[in-house]
Formats: structure tokens, sequence, C-alpha cells
């Protein structure tokens, strides 16, 4: 254990781990328009935590380059806009928000719904809903599956019915079908990535594989039964996916804590490795505290955005020590890894995940968990980490710029986000949601499939926003009805400058691995 | 984690010749089988903690420890509370695997959960080994008499039948939860611990001092800032 102890302070000494000082006083420049990916307030200074973190386009551009391809080999010469297959007054019209599964789905409130999904077989067989009863929207499934069949038999493929205000977004994902019906501005694109959410949740339940091999053997299987107990996972991510900029922006947040700390908590978890242990995840709520993986191993952000809502969404691991087996549908879609699931204290927000290979290792899990606390529980880095879960956010006025509400900044090359919590403009949940929908919005012009924009200023009653994408970060403001467009750029230059000032605090610069 | 000061049945002249002299402490690994929703979860939080909480579904798998103290030993049970969800069923074996004490339990108010328990009950008889694993037929949810599915004398009848113990339990009030835990010991003792290397004894790893841990660290805070 001292062995460990001296070496892990022998590399921060040689500038390994931590950032040497020539490193810091490069970084602590003022930022400039021209920012570079990497060089960008919050980009890591050795490697990425994750697999590829720049943008959201790597997890919609799977599915549009198959469907592309397939549109290719069938119709050679058909342009995409021909694709979308536009139907007249379809859906009806949709406006408030009620959560309920025994609703009858003949009802207008079900109707209403903002955003609707369904996922079903290939079979047309229901699977889930988001509203209502599977039984009760057989029928209905049905037509879905007979929109889908009907367009493959002319040798193309549905991706969407734009009707009255409502878009109705489909996605094959053999054996799995899914629906989603929307009345929000978003883009095509932007429900097209829930939608892969949604299937990546049920794919980390049951694998691909297990999926494949279940609809081969039997094609009108009931895959409720093998989903009963997990729909509230797909629930909770839905609600997720409506509230949480993180999903948004495809990237994590992390707990607001000193380098010098969180260096140290690093290590304790780095020195508490086992042969078979992949990634070690340590959560403060919906906050990263720290990530270790194996070299050469990436977590996608998709997998850590299921193991947050898995750990979020149950209880079950406050009572003992869990473990589960889990697929990372980005990693491999064909096996499980084995989690370790556990609070570091039975009353406290920290929760450590630690993902094994192996399905016997329980045990060393377990006492790998022991030694990180154990080691942890040592250093006054660990007091710190308790007095930092205090105040796990900041308010808007740190940054001192009186006239800026709220804003998302992300990091690309780290895949890191930082944002203050909402003020109390924004204090109601539909408030957070509406201002969530603007983001949303914003973030759909930025990332256009044909025009996408690079900076967006846009003025409106209730408030002003700004948006800018460059190589390394993108970040959303939002700003009092009251500024100037004018005043809107001269806080981004301050921002940017507060950024670099906290991004010790706010983001992992260092990450570490076993 | 989660374990209780010594809590000695019996009577105080007992417990004064336990607590005098050095008991030994064995380990004895308990799986709770069952459909989802019975209450597994609910009986071993209630075996661990005698709390009762509404809990989610476990995922996967929840482990517990609770430490029993018997006359002359002590036995440190180690739960394995599975899901009762058939997605993780594959994964199953892992934890009755090597029991000492497998509990089945349903829920006296729904039939198919009893029903389930005997499908359990012949998975677990094909790698049964005769006095190796006590296995213990559970009614849980005692307290929704009214919705009563299985009877007692069903339940006791199957238990007969195929040679298991028997006890009807309810999670929420606590009702017969003590009693059936401190009976399953006896009985994980008498059974299997008589054997040689039935039991294997538990040694305290210096990892899991809890109270030592917390001193150290109170000791930490006083010198911090």
């Amino acid at each position: 254990m001292d062995g460990e102890a001296q070496r892990a302070t022998a590399s921060w000494g040689n500038g390994t781990l931590a950032p040497g000082d020539h490193l810091r006083s490069d970084r602590a420049e003022s930022p400039t328009p021209g920012l570079v990916e990497g060089t960008e307030p919050g980009a890591g200074q050795k490697s990425a935590m994750f697999v590829h973190a720049q943008s959201f386009e790597d997890l919609t551009a799977e599915a549009e380059e198959e469907v592309r391809r397939e549109a290719d080999i069938n119709n050679p010469g058909d342009s995409e806009e021909e694709l979308n297959v536009l139907v007249g007054e379809k859906e009806p019209h949709l406006t408030s928000e009620s959560k309920s599964k025994e609703e009858d789905v003949s009802s207008e409130a079900w109707r209403s719904h903002r955003k609707h999904v369904f996922v079903l077989s290939e079979a047309g067989k229901p699977i889930y809903t988001r509203y209502g009863t599977e039984e009760a929207l057989s029928s209905t499934m049905g037509v879905m599956m007979a929109l889908v069949s009907v367009v493959e038999s002319e040798k193309n493929t549905i991706r969407s019915i734009h009707a009255d205000g409502c878009k109705v977004i489909f996605l094959t994902k053999s054996p799995l079908v899914l629906v989603g019906v929307s009345r929000t501005s978003q883009s095509d694109k932007e429900l097209l990535r829930e939608l892969q959410y949604i299937y990546y949740q049920i794919v980390s339940l049951l694998t691909l594989t297990q999926l494949n091999h279940i609809f081969q053997h039997k094609q009108n299987y009931d895959l409720r039964r093998l989903l009963a107990g997990s729909e509230y996972l797909t629930d909770n991510l839905l609600h997720r996916l409506d509230r949480d900029p993180g999903l948004l922006l495809s990237a994590v947040t992390c707990l607001p804590l000193a380098s010098s700390a969180r260096d140290t908590v690093s290590s304790s978890l780095q020195a508490a490795k086992s042969k078979n242990l992949v990634f070690s995840i340590l959560l403060a709520g919906d906050r990263l505290v720290t990530l270790l993986r194996k070299k050469d191993q990436f977590l996608h952000h998709i997998d850590l955005h299921l193991v947050f809502n898995l750990v979020g969404s149950s209880s079950s691991f406050r009572e003992g020590e869990g473990w589960t087996p889990i697929c990372l549908p980005k990693f491999n879609t064909a096996g499980f890894f084995h989690a370790h699931i556990s609070y570091l204290e039975p009353a406290s927000q920290l929760c450590l995940i630690l993902v094994s290979t192996d399905r016997e290792d329980f045990f060393n899990m377990s006492e790998c968990k022991q030694r990180f606390l154990e080691r942890l529980s040592r250093r006054t880095a660990y007091q710190a980490l308790k007095d930092a879960l205090k105040s796990p956010t900041y308010s808007v006025e740190h940054v001192g710029i009186p006239e800026l509400r709220h804003f998302l900044y992300k990091s690309k090359s780290s895949g890191l986000y930082t944002s203050p919590e909402f003020p109390d403009v924004y204090i109601s949940d539909s408030e957070q949601e509406r201002l969530m929908g603007l983001y949303q919005e914003l973030h759909s012009s930025l990332h256009h499939p044909t025009r996408p924009l690079r900076f967006f200023y846009r003025c409106g009653e209730r408030e002003n926003l700004l948006a800018w994408v460059t190589s390394g970060f993108e970040l959303y403001l939002c700003f009092s009805p009251l500024g100037t467009k004018a005043l809107a750029v001269a806080a981004v230059t301050k921002l940017l400058k507060w950024i670099r000032k906290e991004e010790d605090r706010l983001f992992i610069l260092s990450p570490l691995t076993y | 984690m989660g374990e209780k000061l010594p809590q000695v049945q019996g009577d105080p002249q007992l417990r004064r010749d336990t607590l005098s002299r050095p008991v030994r402490t064995l380990r004895a690994k308990m799986v709770l089988l069952g459909s989802s929703g019975v209450g597994k979860s609910s009986l071993a939080l209630r075996f661990c903690k005698d709390e009762f909480r509404n809990t989610s579904p476990t995922v996967g798998c929840a482990y517990l420890t609770q430490v029993m103290h018997l006359s002359d030993v002590t036995l440190r049970f180690e739960i394995w509370d599975t899901a009762g969800e058939e997605k993780y069923h594959s994964v199953t074996p892992l934890y009755y695997r090597g029991a000492h004490a497998a509990l089945l339990v349903y829920d006296v108010s729904k039939r198919d959960t009893f029903i389930r328990a005997q499908v359990w009950l012949r998975e677990l008889e094909k790698q049964y080994v005769a006095g190796s694993t006590v296995l213990w037929l559970v009614g849980n949810k005692g307290d929704l008499a009214q919705h009563r599915q299985v009877s007692v004398q069903e339940g006791q009848s199957l238990a007969n039948d195929r040679g298991l113990l028997f006890t009807e339990t309810s999670a929420l009030s606590g009702d017969q939860v003590d009693k059936l835990l401190l009976a399953v010991a006896h009985r994980v003792y008498e059974c299997v611990g008589a054997q040689q290397g039935g039991l294997s004894e538990w040694q305290e790893t210096p990892h899991v001092d809890l109270r030592r841990r917390n001193h150290l660290f109170a000791s930490c805070c006083k010198v911090g800032p």
C-alpha cells in the first residue's frame, strides 16, 4: 500500500498525472474566439475519458448512414427529402402534460402529451409505451408496423411523417422498431437521437445478442416479459431527456471540487484496482466526481448516462451492495459487464460503481471498494469531498455578468460540461422545461444536418439567447430580455475567462487510468 | 455494513457465558429466491436492519450481511437478495450455488408466485446435495389475509411433501421475521455446521473494521483546518 502511495506521489512530482506548471501557465491565458479543440477551458490535460465525445453526430450518424446506404442501394436516384413520407392530418393536437400508465388511450388527455414514445417488435407486438398501457395500444402499434412494412415493401425506408405541427419519427433497429411522436420544435435528428437512447437502454438490459436470439427463435415473442420491472428505467430516461442538459450535449457534468481533493480521490481509486476491473466511477447524485478506466479502454458518454440513469432510478443499491449484469452498448452490444454498485456510506450521495468483466468477481470488487474507502478516509480530501457535496452547484452570480441568467458550456475534447443552477426566474419545473426546450432548439440549429449554424443570437419576449459552437466548445447562454446583442457578445469573453479561471474546480483536467 | 451489536437471544446466564469466552464466527451463505414483488428485499431489510421501506425492484442482486449469535457459535449470514425478474434468471445460479440456506419466497395473496416458488424448488433440487442446504418455504405478505390466495395448509403440505421447512411471515409488520431468521440460523448450524468443513470460519480483515476507520477519520478531522 505504501509503495503504491509513493508511486502516486512520484508521478505527481514528474507531472505525468497532474498538469505541470508550464502547462498551467499556458492555459491561464485568456481564451480567444479561435480556440481550437484541446485548448478550450475544461479540456483534459492528457487524454479524454470518453470515446469520441465531440458531439452528438456520432450518435445519429450511424443510423442515418444506414438509412442512406439502404436508400442508395434500393433507389439510387432518390434524394433525402423524398424519403420523408408526407401525410396530411395524422395526429391530433397535443398540449398538456400528465403522467399515468392507467390513462385511457382514446382520451384527449392521452393524445395531448408533448412527446410519445413507442417500442414494438418487428412482428408489431407492443413492447413499451410512455403513456397508457401496451395492451390498449396493440392496434395503434399494428398500424405503425404496417406503415414501416408498406414503405419497406417499396424497397424504401420510412423516416418521418410531418403533419399538423406533429412529427412522427421512425427508427428501425432490427429486431426492434421505435416510434416517437412529438409536438416539440426539435428536429428529426434530435428526436431520432432520443429514440436511440431508448434503444440503447433496452440493449443495456438484455444485450443485442440476446435480443436477436429471442426473435430469431420466436418472432412474436412478448418482450415485455423480459423487460418487466424495468419500465421505470425507460420512463426515467425519457424524463431525463427532457430535463438533463448532459443528454442534450452528449456530455457529463462534474461535482465542483478543488483539483487537489479530486486528484486524491482519483489516486485512491486508482490504487484500489483489480485484474478484471475496467471502469471505476464515483458519482455524487448526477454529477461525476471521478472516473478511472483501464488503459486503452474508453467509456462512451451514452453508456455513462445509462449508468447514471440506472443508479439514479433505483433505491435498491441503498440497502446493501448491488451486483448486476449490465451491457454497455456503445462499448459492446454483445456481452454483459458486471457492476458492483454501492454507496460509500448509508446516507451518503456518493455512489461507487465498479465495472468488472467477470461475473464471479463480486468479492474482489467488494474488497476494492473497502480498500478505496479505507485509503480515502485517511485523507483530508474525504472531508473536502463531503463539504463539496453540500454545494453541488453554483450560482450564475459568481460569474459577475449581471444580464446573464444561465448558461451551458461544453468542452468538446473532454466531453464535460458545466452549468450554474437555475436562477429564480426559472425555478418552477415548467419554466425549467421551457428553458431546456429553448436550448434544444438552439442545439438543433447548431447541429442542423444540412445547414448547421455556428453562431446564433435570438431575442425573445422573456429572454435573449445566444449559442456559439467552435471546434473546441459549445456554449449556450440565456440573458435577460433587456440586454443587447453587443452586451451578450461581450459577456461571452468574460464568461470564458471565468470558466478558464474555475476550470480546475469545474472539470476533471487530469483523468487517471489504472 | 448494517451489522448490529451483539443481539443474544435466550436467558441472561447464557448471554454472559457467550460474551465471556471467545466464540467462533462462521460464514453462512443465504439466498432469497422467488418471483418479483413477493418481498424478498423487504425480508432482507427486516433481517438486517429491522426496517420496512417501499423499495424499487432489485437490480441484479443485492448483498447484505447480518450476524446472528447462537448459544455457542456466531453465524455471519451473507445474504444474496436476488432479483425476481426473468431477465436476471440466467445469473441466479451464481447465487444459489453453494448456499447453506435457500429461502423460497412467495406472496400468499398471489397464487402464481406460489407456483413459481415450486419451479425454483425443482431447479434447486437438481443441484441439491442432501444435508448441504437448508431449504425453507416462506409465505410472505401474511398481512394481506383478506386477499389470501394460498392457504397456510397448502404451504405447509407442500413443505411436508418435499421435505422443506415452512413459515408464513409479514415483512411489512415484521411478524415472524426474527423468528424465521433465528430458526434458519439454528437449522443451518445443526445441519451444515456439524459436518466437517460445512461452514468456513470468518476472519475479519482490517479493511472492514468500520469502528477503527471512523476513529482514524475523527482524528484526522481534528488536525484539519
